[in-house]
């Protein structure tokens, strides 16, 4: 594929926008990632900002509930598109997985991200 | 009466159905009535990975819904049913005297539509729709999430 992977991030309210700058934050700027909210929208006026958002990209979104609007429209864009992946439960972990593994294809870099993801979630004994 | 909440949603089963009303209203089923949706199993499948295993999600198309509409009025259980617009909804009325009480949940702005309330918007030809269903008795209220208010139909159009 010729142009970079990119990663969406879509998500109730402000998550998107703040996980973005989070990642920012930590790994530098870049335009690896792009947010999305679902504020304001239906399913197809979401469906219509995630196109803007992936362009003629290849790309994973990054979804912030495992259901839900943001889910819902998400899986139907990507629906039979292989240069798109799903994953859902977005973490900054994950995010900061998926922004050094770009050069894969989506679904590898969705299930690497994924991983990560998982990896982050813990609970220490204090 | 087993459906506690007929509502009006054009996201569908989202957050807000299933966290915000289907937990304090202690849900067993929700309906979700759209013909698109009961055409694809595989939308379906994406509906339900939202909703916690406890609660059944029973989807039916709206011809479905019209002759199902006294069987899940009978459930032990406590039964929502969302329809994505006003005229699925109103077609749930029509033979059916269950429907006392519909909840305006989220219309979102599309061409024709002008804003009502935050998170109703709708045209000329559905407000009418919604005076109409009131006409006949029908209670009509906007209320995003049950900490909201209850906004009263005449209220918001």
């Amino acid at each position: 594929m010729s142009k970079p992977l990119r990663g969406v991030i879509v998500s109730h309210a402000g998550v998107a926008e703040a996980l973005v700058a989070a990642v920012q934050g930590i790994a530098g700027a870049s335009d690896a990632l792009v947010p999305v909210s679902n504020a304001g929208c239906d399913r197809e006026a979401l469906s219509n900002n995630l196109a803007a958002a992936v362009g003629d990209h290849p790309a994973v979104l990054f979804i912030d509930l495992p259901g839900g609007s943001c889910l819902t429209s998400a899986a139907s864009f990507a629906h039979g598109r292989p240069e798109l992946a799903v994953v859902t439960g977005v973490n900054l972990a994950m995010l900061l997985d998926f922004v050094f593994h770009r050069d894969m294809p989506p679904a590898e870099a969705a299930r690497h991200a994924a991983a990560a993801g998982n990896r982050a979630i813990r609970t220490p004994d204090l | 009466m087993s459906i506690a909440l007929y509502r009006i949603d054009d996201r569908l089963v989202h957050g807000q159905v299933v966290v915000g009303w289907g937990q304090p209203l202690k849900a067993g089923f929700i309906v979700l009535v759209d013909d698109a949706v009961r055409a694809s199993p595989w939308e379906q499948e994406i509906y339900r990975m939202g909703v916690p295993p406890h609660i059944e999600l029973i989807s039916a198309s709206v011809a479905e819904a019209i002759a199902q509409l006294p069987r899940w009025d009978a459930d032990p259980r406590i039964g929502i049913v969302v329809a994505g617009d006003v005229a699925t909804l109103a077609a749930l009325t029509e033979n059916c005297h269950a429907v006392k009480r519909i909840n305006v949940g989220g219309i979102h702005n599309r061409p024709g539509r002008t804003e009502r309330l935050r998170f109703v918007y709708l045209s000329d030809a559905e407000a009418e729709q919604l005076k109409t269903l009131a006409e006949r008795g029908i209670e009509i209220v906007a209320q995003d999430v049950p900490t909201g208010r209850a906004v009263p139909l005449a209220e918001f159009t």
